[in-house]
């Protein structure tokens, strides 16, 4: 009997054959299953769903996109572990996965670390961060808040079970058609791609909204632009952008999944379809992406060499500038990522040229941060090393970018490991040292104890080791010939630089080790590490001038705000005790689980889309509207804390 | 103490990755730094010039950097200025200085684009030798049809004649490199991009693909065998006889078997059969489906506007 109406293109043929993927496939449910039964071992699940699940508090969400973000970064650390690995031994005749499986692990590794490693953490980040720096008792939209994070672990689910069956794309992270077209690729792989991208990615848009509004109308009176602190700007420009760049990546996946499903011709070779064009228009989101990661961890720079080098950030005004310049630079580049497409001369030295001018504003803020230091008083914390390891290292990224710039030069190193080097040293050392630095920096005010201080400083090192030994070696491999994505190669002398960069990815990984041993060890020690103050690091900001872990209220007085570093001059002036009669009654979102249930139902749509099962594509969807229609009619979702209780828990807070 | 080891590690560990790197890479060709063609030449200078264009930038950077980083640190007690947050002049300064570099860098940029451009020919009193090329999963095959030969991961080509290449794939979006000589260009399915180069140097160089364009993809690369241009001559005289003798002919047949996805174990040359291969294979994803001749979207691509809309129209019709 034929069950397809009801099973799509579900069959045991896609089931993993080859041995690390089908160890990857048994092992992820057996340690879902194993977290499961530990949670119902130890009575925690009303906890998880009442505290964590359901909630729409920002700090709680922040802690769980860090949290989804952390173990991605080991997924997707361990995807790059096996593709090095791989390229190491691959002379010795040694086959540690076949080529098909190198190549889906090399798009999954790309995928995961920009959409789940990078957009998770940083959206991670502001939420912990940003509401509190503008002395805000939330984001505006919060449940919102709570439908983006959950869009976003349904796309993480998505790309992983890909994992345990139909396999991945094999397109590479940003998959260009034909490649990607039904004709080439007709199984579920890039489907899997497609869907975990536009389910995350139209999160990402929601909260780019989310964080706009946030920015724009919840500051604390008194705080205008240009009394924001500086964060808040990086957040803002990214969130722009975000606004800007997302809507031209769900369409263009959308595109692409029409033609995979309703035999369309956007992309497609023949037919009047154009591949060309998708490439142009996922540049045109993929461009502004790097600049979407990174504004917001130059952001966090900005905050931690000041606070550290106790000295008022240098040239405020020109940073903002900076920021804008780039901001609308990001937008008129995109076509720098293929001069070797067979566009005029005209063409490519107008992108060319565009690309280079970014380095100016970015340049600016790299020297505004060095005269933050001069005449300051460093205390070289573990934010701080991370800061000197970006600086260096992104500076050297930025080199090999304006090399790149130049089409006449691209056309020589263009999709060969230089390339593959040079992001990496402007992701890993701006956009991920920059995350890193933000969570030692901000673990306190989430928790209320600091990450032990040494254990991350020699994190910080065995990245940059790791770091140099990794993609050094790429440089020179792109000069001599080797090709990006490469499983094998015929040139001996290509092997030693392999070895050299896959011992690179191992140091990366003691790196990532010392990390998370950080956070264990911390979590162990955090009576001895309590942080008692609220403000560990004599900071400069609002988030500093509330007790550690920060309130589920933020701020039980809304704090009002005449200058920049508003909290470095309250301590200077001496900080009054707020009275009983400067309390207020305050309303806060309630719980709720609804921003769940529409992700699963958006999940079920690309699950249906997936495999084919277009009843569930259509139930589904009708549960997602049913489920916005319910909230939108639902006026009861705040409820009141009084000026008493709220006197009552600053009191024992401030204890 | 403690402080001066950690200080002192920092070069040490550069010291010792410099002779490491040193070690493995001594004899070994690095083919983008050691070119051997006009156009490979010319590109490996614009690299070094704008390497040390560069280097004014980050020289001061890294200086500044370490420096402050040292003098101001907590426990220095040197000079502190909590308040101090601004400077016009500096500013102006570190606006100027990268704005200029910037715009010399575009001025070459804007001259290199066009001087290095990969469809412009390149100045000779010979005449550019024409070969076409096909990307396929995951072969190249070289069409030259000048003198009806067809090979297949093999380039044999004059020294100091300038080639004109013609690119198209029957395959996802290939990339054609040969680093030795210079500059890669796309390959894609109906139509036709334009590369131009020169060998100066007679040898053998590698040439790869660098688009991912399916399984085989890691293998895909070809010899460019560089020779002198009587052995170039002897080999377009004695080839098609060889071919004729093995009974190798590139025709629809021959081509259909070799377009099918796979890998070919060693180079092959063909007698030229069919003397309009090339454009019937660019012509292949023109004819079919429902797009009509003048819509064809080549014509209005943005990508694509300054080159090769004639060529497309010619084969679209």
């Amino acid at each position: 009997m034929d069950w397809s109406w009801l099973i799509g293109r579900l069959s045991p043929e896609y089931l993993p054959k080859d041995p690390v993927t089908l160890g990857a496939a048994i092992g992820m449910p057996i340690a879902i299953i194993g977290i499961l039964l530990a949670i119902t071992y130890f009575k925690k699940w009303s906890y998880i769903w009442n505290e964590w699940v359901t909630t729409l508090d920002a700090k709680k969400i922040g802690i769980m996109y860090m949290g989804i973000a952390i173990l991605m970064l080991l997924r997707g650390g361990a995807d790059a572990l096996m593709l090095r690995a791989q390229t190491a031994l691959a002379q010795t005749g040694i086959e540690l996965f076949n080529t098909q499986t190198f190549q889906e692990v090399f798009t999954a590794h790309g995928s995961i670390m920009i959409f789940f490693v990078g957009m998770g953490a940083m959206f991670g980040l502001i939420n912990m961060a940003l509401p509190l720096m503008l002395g805000a008792r939330d984001v505006a939209y919060p449940f919102l808040n709570s439908v983006s994070f959950w869009l976003f672990f349904a796309g993480m689910v998505i790309i992983n079970a890909s994992l345990v069956f139909g396999g991945f794309s094999n397109g590479g992270w940003l998959g260009y058609p034909p490649l990607t077209g039904l004709e080439y690729n007709p199984g579920p792989g890039v489907d899997y791609w497609i869907w975990a991208l536009q389910i995350a990615g139209i999160g990402s848009l929601l909260s780019g909204i989310n964080f706009t509004v946030t920015i724009l109308k919840n500051r604390a009176p008194g705080m205008t632009l240009m009394k924001m602190p500086i964060f808040a700007w990086s957040v803002l420009v990214a969130m722009v952008l975000v606004m800007l760049a997302f809507p031209v990546l769900t369409a263009t996946l959308g595109m692409l999944a029409l033609d995979r499903v309703a035999g369309m011709h956007f992309f497609t070779s023949d037919a009047g379809g154009n591949p060309m064009m998708y490439i142009n228009l996922i540049w045109a989101w993929g461009h502004p992406e790097v600049y979407i990661l990174v504004l917001p961890a130059f952001g966090i720079f900005s905050e931690i060499v000041a606070t550290f080098a106790r000295k008022r950030l240098f040239g405020y005004t020109t940073m903002v500038a900076a920021l804008i310049a780039i901001m609308f630079l990001s937008f008129v580049v995109w076509q720098h990522h293929f001069f070797t497409m067979g566009a005029g001369a005209n063409v490519n030295a107008f992108f060319g040229i565009m690309t280079m001018i970014i380095a100016i504003p970015t340049g600016v803020k790299l020297f505004n941060w060095i005269f933050t230091m001069y005449k300051g008083r460093t205390k070289f914390t573990a934010p701080m090393i991370w800061f000197m390891c970006f600086a260096v290292t992104f500076t050297i990224g930025g080199v090999t970018g304006v090399l790149m710039a130049v089409p006449a030069l691209d056309f020589q190193v263009h999709n060969t490991m230089f390339l593959v080097a040079h992001f990496h040293n402007v992701i890993i050392g701006g956009v991920l040292f920059g995350y890193f630095a933000g969570i030692y920096y901000w673990w306190p005010k989430l928790f209320g104890f600091t990450l032990h201080d040494g254990l991350g400083k020699l994190s910080a090192y065995a990245w940059q080791v790791g770091f140099i030994l990794a993609f050094i070696p790429l440089y020179i491999l792109g000069l001599m010939g080797a090709a990006r994505r490469i499983n094998t190669y015929d040139d001996p002398s290509w092997v030693p630089l392999f070895i050299v960069s896959g011992v690179g990815v191992g140091v990366i990984g003691i790196g990532a080790g010392l990390m998370i041993l950080s956070m264990v060890y911390s979590i162990w020690k955090r009576k001895k590490l309590a942080d008692t103050t609220g403000d560990p690091w004599d900071g400069r900001t609002l988030e500093w001038s509330v007790p550690s872990p920060a309130p589920f209220y933020n701020f039980a007085i809304t704090p009002t705000v005449t200058r920049r570093d508003e909290w470095w001059y309250r301590k200077k002036d001496g900080v009054a005790q707020p009275k009983r009669e400067d309390y207020k009654d305050i309303e806060l979102p309630k719980n709720t689980a609804e921003g769940v249930y529409i992700a699963i139902a958006t999940g079920m749509i690309g699950f249906g889309f997936i495999w084919h099962i277009w009843w569930m594509v259509a139930v589904a969807l009708i549960v997602v509207i049913a489920f916005v229609i319910r909230r939108s009619f639902n006026d009861d979702t705040e409820y009141t804390i009084t000026a008493d209780e709220l006197y009552q828990l600053d009191r024992k807070a401030r204890a | 103490m403690k402080r001066f080891l950690n200080a002192s590690l920092i070069p040490l560990g550069l010291g010792g990755f410099v002779l490491l790197m040193w070690l493995i890479l001594r004899g070994v060709t690095i083919d983008v730094l050691m070119p051997s063609g006009k156009i490979a030449v010319e590109q490996l200078k614009l690299l070094y010039f704008t390497l040390a264009l560069s280097l004014l930038v980050v020289v001061p950077v890294f200086t500044m950097l370490g420096l402050f980083a040292f003098r101001y640190r907590e426990g220095r007690n040197n000079e502190y200025k909590p308040e101090w947050d601004g400077s016009t002049k500096l500013e102006v300064l570190w606006w100027g200085i990268p704005i200029v570099i910037i715009a010399v860098l575009s001025v070459v940029t804007w001259q290199t684009s066009h001087s290095l451009d990969p469809y412009r020919s390149i100045d000779s009193e010979k005449k550019a030798l024409e070969v076409q090329v096909v990307a396929l999963q995951w072969k190249w095959l070289f069409i030259y049809p000048e003198y009806n030969l067809a090979t297949v991961n093999d380039l044999p080509l004059p020294v100091d004649r300038p080639v004109h290449f013609t690119l198209a794939a029957d395959a996802p979006m290939s990339a054609f490199w040969i680093p030795s000589l210079g500059s890669q260009v796309y390959s894609m399915n109906g139509m036709s991009s334009e590369l131009n180069l020169i060998a100066n140097k007679v040898g053998e160089y590698d040439g790869y693909n660098t688009n991912i364009n399916g399984e085989g993809y890691a293998k895909m690369n070809f010899k460019a065998r560089v020779m002198p241009e009587v052995d170039f001559t002897s080999w377009t005289i004695t080839a098609p006889e060889k071919a004729d003798t093995a009974g190798k002919h590139m025709n629809e047949a021959t081509y259909t078997t070799l377009a099918k996805p796979g890998l070919i174990k060693t180079p092959e040359t063909y007698r030229l059969a069919a003397p309009d291969l090339y454009d019937t294979i660019v012509a292949k994803y023109m004819s079919h489906g429902g797009a009509s001749n003048d819509a064809s979207p080549k014509k209005h691509d943005m990508t694509n506007m300054d080159h090769n809309t004639n060529k497309n129209e010619e084969h679209t019709h």
